[in-house]
């Protein structure tokens, strides 16, 4: 298996054999985070910068730790203390960034397409965390390590992804890496937060949460943004939480080996149950765990790619 | 001055020519159009290529007065020439909007010099804001040859209503721009699974078919005349056509882009974001069909430049609009006429005499007497769309790189070649 | 390809046998030994090396999997492609421990370089010792073997390939390039 992408902006673009590999290598890099030195040198004299225009504690923190694990130099360039706010263009900005010689960008935006339009005009690699409501790919790739790691496979298993499809990059990325594996994906929402012909990315669609649990290996849950209930997407949360909230009464005739799910940050109480998150069946912590791994991983493989053209230059 | 254009094929519907002859032009008017015609002035050889009454485009965006960086009515009419436009119909939604005589006579003026004629539209409310009524009357008579919002939807239903019904008086249409703006909200390209897969906002097709059929509505209850503009959606020449139907004073357009992109090529490539949206080929292939059946009367461009800051951005902030006067002929002839779509006499009459009548604008044709506005094709000729050749001031099409079959050789406006290519 | 004289199936044991001696007669307390294997040559011979050594001492010591890959000097050559990552797995406490560094063949060193890098990073070992299978020269670290199978002078233009049971027939082979 040869690595070729020299950027990570989307799942849909990867190979299944893409994908597999990404979650091979993670194992590797599983194991450096509970040495005494956490660290390796693999990536040592490397700068990369995290460049996020959005709020993000949870991912921010787990790609640094990821790159400085790896001993690579990490800048954190948070957009209400870049210069985006004073109206620079994103492009703009990037190319300045670019010209401080750094190696990677991982960067966070509200806009979908952010990302490769960054790895369009920059010649380093650019790394998608987040872009808008397209794709958050290192998230599609942890909640696909986990369920490996935890189900010991993940063709013919049958994933929820429940919530506010419509607007999640979460729901894009877990759909084109669950279903390349081989899972039956079925996303389930209330109508006005299904977005139109999701059918032709493959899956299932579903309004009764109900009908679907007992059927479910692993449900996976989105944060619910209370401010969609502004614009009529649903009329309170009282109802959401009737309807799509996952709670302990909810799962009673689920599977025992159920694993529920949770991007985070979770609304506790809304989409998600407190005794459900942190419940038997909750995994999401060992998540959190994975994220490091697989964004190592990530961030090896990639910086494989992006550096030939230096050693090219040199011969 | 006077120019002969020699064994010409002249094409034209409207005074039953189709064959091999010679046409005279003398002091901006076609002073004859036979066979053997002699002349101490320019001679044209015309063999091989085909004369049609001259182009006009009722949709474009000409941006001057208030953004000369991205297009200038000496540039934009430049652009149209070289796509064998003779006459351009402007739209108002530039700054200060044309709703006043003051603004008309400005466009007019620097109109003069210009190498097409120019055809001002005027905004159906004050300042564009869609609450008041503009001054319709003072309006037509400093030289406006219809009405619209174009770029924002007229969303008070009871303006509308007042608008068809004070346009009765002078006659001129109500192009408006068909958009409900609240279905359309946040939207940056066709609702669909295109749209889901990318995670971009969708405009739904509704967001124009509502506000169509609203407006028919109101034209039935209440009368004037009604052009719908920009048609992109299959439910649009339908809704088109049922108005036709029931015999009410309803023309519509369409868009080259809407039959030959559609919403699998956006890929957040923002030269393909517009209003409407490209949609699916489905729609595309509809709009054929109302082009051919004459749902839709007239062929335009809606050219909307845009300076590149303006579309050198994310893809949900970027600007609407592309540009179309230098392709528009191309793609028609490429794409309906030598796929047999549409004949040549069908094409004249979507983007000559179709657009003149909704205008108002006398048209001729190719017959003796008659104002000399002409364009020269060369069916066969095969080109390819480049960047460094676009003369409009902005760059943004998305048929940079296309390979189109049929060129505009010749355009002639009051008897004068306002564009001719390179004989070498 | 040609086979080193003596060195299949069984000579490759025989000198693991020696080895083994050699690494019990100069480690006074057994029990604090440990194995390490490099990967994956290294991690074989580890591996059987912990079978000889019960064989000698009756007793089984812990036996650890190093990749060395993420501790390589080269990384920002290799250009395109990179090392594909194996498994390291060191289930006891490095601290305090007489380390038994196994690999299969000795040449410029960096290797044991970065294998030496690895281990410091689980923790402070109390010795580390160097056990080769085939030791062919041309080092360019300051590195020595405390035990080496069979010195094998070679030239840059050749090289060695242990073959072990794990892949097919056991077995040390010349490479002339």
């Amino acid at each position: 298996m040869e690595w070729k992408h020299k950027h990570l902006l989307t799942i849909e673009q990867l190979s299944k054999e893409d994908i597999e590999y990404i979650l091979e290598t993670a194992v590797s890099f599983k194991e450096i985070s509970v040495r005494s030195v956490k660290k390796v040198p693999t990536l040592r004299g490397k700068t990369i910068v995290n460049f996020f225009c959005e709020p993000s504690t949870r991912t921010r923190m787990s790609f640094e730790l990821a790159a400085k694990r790896l001993s690579a130099d990490m800048l954190n360039v948070v957009s209400s203390s870049s210069s985006l706010s004073k109206g620079e263009s994103l492009k703009d900005t990037a190319r300045n960034i670019e010209a401080m010689k750094v190696d990677m960008i991982i960067i966070r935006h509200s806009m979908p397409g952010s990302a490769q339009l960054l790895a369009d005009c920059v010649s380093c690699s650019v790394i998608n965390a987040g872009d808008g409501p397209h794709e958050h790919p290192t998230q599609g790739l942890l909640d696909a390590y986990t369920i490996k790691e935890k189900k010991g496979r993940i063709q013919g298993l049958k994933v929820l992804i429940v919530g506010d499809i419509a607007h999640s990059r979460v729901a894009r990325s877990n759909i084109w890496t669950l279903k390349k594996l081989g899972a039956d994906v079925t996303v389930v929402g209330p109508s006005t937060l299904i977005p139109a012909e999701i059918e032709k990315m493959g899956v299932n669609v579903s309004y009764y949460l109900d009908e679907e649990i007992p059927k479910a290996d692993v449900i996976n849950i989105l944060r619910i943004q209370r401010e969609r209930q502004d614009r009529n997407f649903f009329p309170t949360l009282r109802e959401y939480i009737q309807l799509f909230g996952v709670s302990e009464a909810r799962l009673k005739n689920a599977k025992k080996d159920l694993l529920i799910m949770h991007p985070g940050p979770a609304n506790r109480g809304v989409e998600i149950d407190p005794a459900v998150a942190d419940g038997p069946y909750s995994v999401i912590l060992d998540q959190v765990t994975n994220g490091i791994a697989v964004r190592m991983a990530v961030l090896y493989l990639v910086s494989s790619v992006g550096s030939s053209k230096k050693v090219k230059m040199k011969s | 001055m006077t120019c002969l254009i020699k064994n010409v094929t002249v094409v034209d519907p409207k005074n039953k020519i189709h064959g091999t002859m010679d046409v005279l032009v003398k002091d901006g008017k076609i002073a004859d159009v036979k066979k053997g015609l002699q002349t101490d002035g320019d001679v044209v050889e015309g063999k091989g290529r085909v004369l049609v009454p001259g182009l006009v485009d009722m949709h474009v965006h000409l941006r001057e007065p208030g953004c000369e960086g991205a297009e200038t009515i000496d540039s934009g009419c430049r652009a149209a020439a070289k796509g064998g436009f003779t006459g351009v119909a402007c739209m108002p939604n530039t700054t200060p909007p044309i709703d006043s005589a003051g603004t008309v006579r400005y466009i007019l003026e620097k109109a003069k010099s210009s190498a097409c004629r120019v055809f001002p539209v005027g905004t159906i409310s004050k300042e564009r804001a869609g609450k008041e009524l503009a001054p319709f009357g003072e309006l037509i008579e400093n030289g406006v040859y219809g009405f619209t919002d174009d770029g924002s939807g007229v969303m008070d239903s009871g303006l509308m209503r007042r608008a068809l019904e004070y346009s009765k008086m002078f006659n001129k249409a109500l192009m408006p721009h068909e958009e409900d703006e609240l279905l359309s909200a946040h939207g940056a390209m066709h609702e669909g699974g295109v749209s889901t897969r990318l995670g971009i906002p969708g405009i739904p097709r509704a967001a124009e078919e509502c506000m169509m059929e609203r407006d028919i509505r109101l034209v039935k209850c209440f009368g004037g005349r009604l052009h719908i503009t920009h048609v992109s959606t299959k439910g649009g020449v339908e809704i088109i056509r049922q108005a036709k139907a029931e015999g009410l004073p309803v023309t519509g357009e369409s868009a080259p882009h809407y039959w030959t992109l559609f919403d699998k090529d956006v890929n957040f490539n923002t030269n393909f974001k517009m209003y409407p949206p490209l949609r699916t080929p489905e729609d595309g292939e509809a709009i054929i069909e109302g082009l051919k059946d004459g749902t839709l009367d007239a062929i335009v461009t809606d050219h909307a430049p845009h300076a590149e800051a303006n579309k050198d951005v994310e893809y949900n902030v970027a600007a609407f609009g592309i540009i179309g006067l230098e392709t528009s002929l191309g793609l028609v002839l490429t794409t309906l006429y030598h796929k047999k779509i549409l004949d040549l006499e069908a094409i004249i009459e979507r983007m000559s005499y179709g657009p003149c009548r909704i205008l108002g604008v006398e048209n001729q044709g190719i017959a003796k007497g008659a104002d000399a506005h002409l364009t020269l094709i060369d069916l066969e000729k095969e080109w390819i769309v480049k960047k460094e050749e676009i003369v409009s001031k902005s760059k943004n099409s998305p048929f940079i790189g296309w390979s189109l079959k049929g060129q505009v050789v010749g355009t002639m406006v009051n008897g004068i070649w306002t564009y001719q290519i390179n004989d070498d | 390809m040609k086979q080193i004289n003596g060195l299949d199936k069984k000579g490759i044991q025989r000198l693991l046998v020696r080895m083994a001696h050699e690494i019990v007669e100069q480690n006074e307390d057994v029990d604090n030994l440990a194995i390490i294997g490099i990967q994956t040559g290294g991690a074989h011979l580890a591996t059987r090396m912990i079978g000889v050594l019960k064989d000698i001492t009756g007793k089984e010591l812990p036996l650890g999997i190093l990749d060395i890959s993420l501790y390589r000097d080269d990384f920002a050559e290799l250009g395109e492609g990179h090392p594909q990552l194996k498994a390291t797995d060191i289930p006891f406490d490095v601290g305090g421990k007489d380390i038994i560094l196994v690999d299969d063949v000795l040449f410029t060193g960096r290797t044991i370089r970065a294998a030496l890098d690895a281990i410091v990073d689980f923790g402070r070992p109390k010795v580390i010792q160097l056990a080769v299978l085939v030791d062919r020269g041309h080092r360019e670290f300051p590195i020595k073997a405390d035990f080496v199978g069979k010195n094998i002078p070679t030239s840059l233009q050749q090289e060695i390939y242990v073959r072990l049971k794990e892949e097919a027939d056991d077995g040390v082979f010349l490479i002339e390039k």
